[in-house]
């Protein structure tokens, strides 16, 4: 049980770097921030 | 309760309020009346922490998230490798070291509602076939429908911002409803829907603990699904539980730890740890840690 949970913990924590590497070198940090730093009317129930 | 129970709460309350003030630093522009333009905005914060709230300095990966998959097919269409993978690997990493740890010591709304709860008034206990509606939440309000549904110019919408989410009507809607004459102006049917789920949820959370987290909350419950595997974990020693549900009680999400540590509704607050007359529980970041998932072996 404890060595699944450290296989899998390795393994999510793994994909996730690598997710977000590959999502930095995509330019998806500029396309969030892009994004929140304008009104989002959605949220504030304009539509 | 126990001198360290008082002060493992008192902790966690220093942790949430900083966390509130923290994610929201920009205090600057809420008094020119526009939104933060912080260069952190291009990081997913830990919480349900709206970025359109005019201080916030960070991004919610919710919304981050639906923003990704409604404008999926549009950049693939365009050509564009923008898939989502750093929202989706940010909430990924946040859920690998802690699980559910952030909402119970970082989430303002998870703050707002155990505040909300301490007035005084008759308490609710939620029925546990409500909480399972989190999961039509999450794959279809904020996976499915933004992937799938668009309109001619090839983008979808956030479905859930845009007709559930009462922390963005609370932090961002009303605040800037209230700053700006312009946005008063366009508000019409759909803020009145916001506001009345964000009253609905106000009432009930002075009546129930926690019911938006335990219900609804799409980054709760992505978080939650790391709880088995998160470095983060409770632990239980099975050999000293009395099964006395000491901690039941006192759970915000009224589970029983001792049946399963990993629960993906356990939010980490630890109250369960403070109350428990024998010690049996503990908590750490660890990947080692014995007990925890051996629930076959409770003493009747």
């Amino acid at each position: 049980m404890i060595k699944k949970r450290r296989i899998l913990f390795f393994a999510f924590l793994l994909v996730s770097v690598v997710f977000i590497v590959l999502g930095l070198l995509a330019g998806e940090f500029r396309v969030v921030w892009q994004k929140a730093v304008t009104v989002c009317l959605e949220c504030i129930g304009i539509g | 309760m126990k001198i360290t129970g008082l002060k493992t709460e008192g902790k966690r309350r220093i942790f949430q309020i900083a966390a509130a003030l923290g994610f929201n630093l920009d205090f600057l522009s809420p008094l020119k009346g526009n939104i933060s333009q912080a260069r952190t905005k291009g990081l997913c914060l830990p919480a349900l922490n709206c970025y359109s709230c005019p201080a916030a300095i960070g991004a919610c990966p919710v919304g981050a998230l639906q923003n990704s998959l409604n404008s999926l097919r549009y950049n693939l269409a365009a050509g564009q490798k923008k898939l989502g993978l750093y929202v989706m690997g940010s909430i990924a990493l946040m859920g690998t070291i802690g699980g559910r740890l952030p909402c119970g010591w970082l989430c303002p709304f998870g703050l707002l509602q155990e505040l909300v709860y301490k007035i005084p008034l008759p308490k609710i206990r939620i029925p546990a076939f409500l909480t399972y509606f989190r999961y039509i939440v999450l794959v279809f309000l904020v996976w499915l429908l933004p992937l799938l549904v668009m309109d001619a110019s090839g983008l979808g919408w956030p479905w859930f911002c845009k007709w559930v989410c009462p922390a963005g009507t609370l932090e961002a809607g009303l605040i800037l409803s209230g700053l700006d004459p312009g946005i008063r102006a366009q508000l019409g049917y759909l803020f009145a829907w916001k506001l009345g789920l964000l009253v609905i949820f106000l009432a009930w959370m002075s009546v129930s603990m926690r019911p938006f987290c335990r219900t609804v909350c799409p980054l709760g419950t992505m978080l939650g699904f790391f709880n088995r595997v998160s470095a983060f974990r409770m632990k239980v020693d099975l050999e000293r539980c009395i099964v006395c549900d000491a901690c039941q009680k006192i759970c915000p999400v009224s589970i029983r730890i001792y049946e399963n540590p990993d629960s993906s509704q356990c939010i980490r607050c630890l109250k369960c740890e403070q109350v428990c007359p024998t010690s049996c529980l503990s908590h750490g970041f660890s990947l080692s840690a014995t007990g925890a998932g051996q629930t076959t072996r409770i003493r009747p």
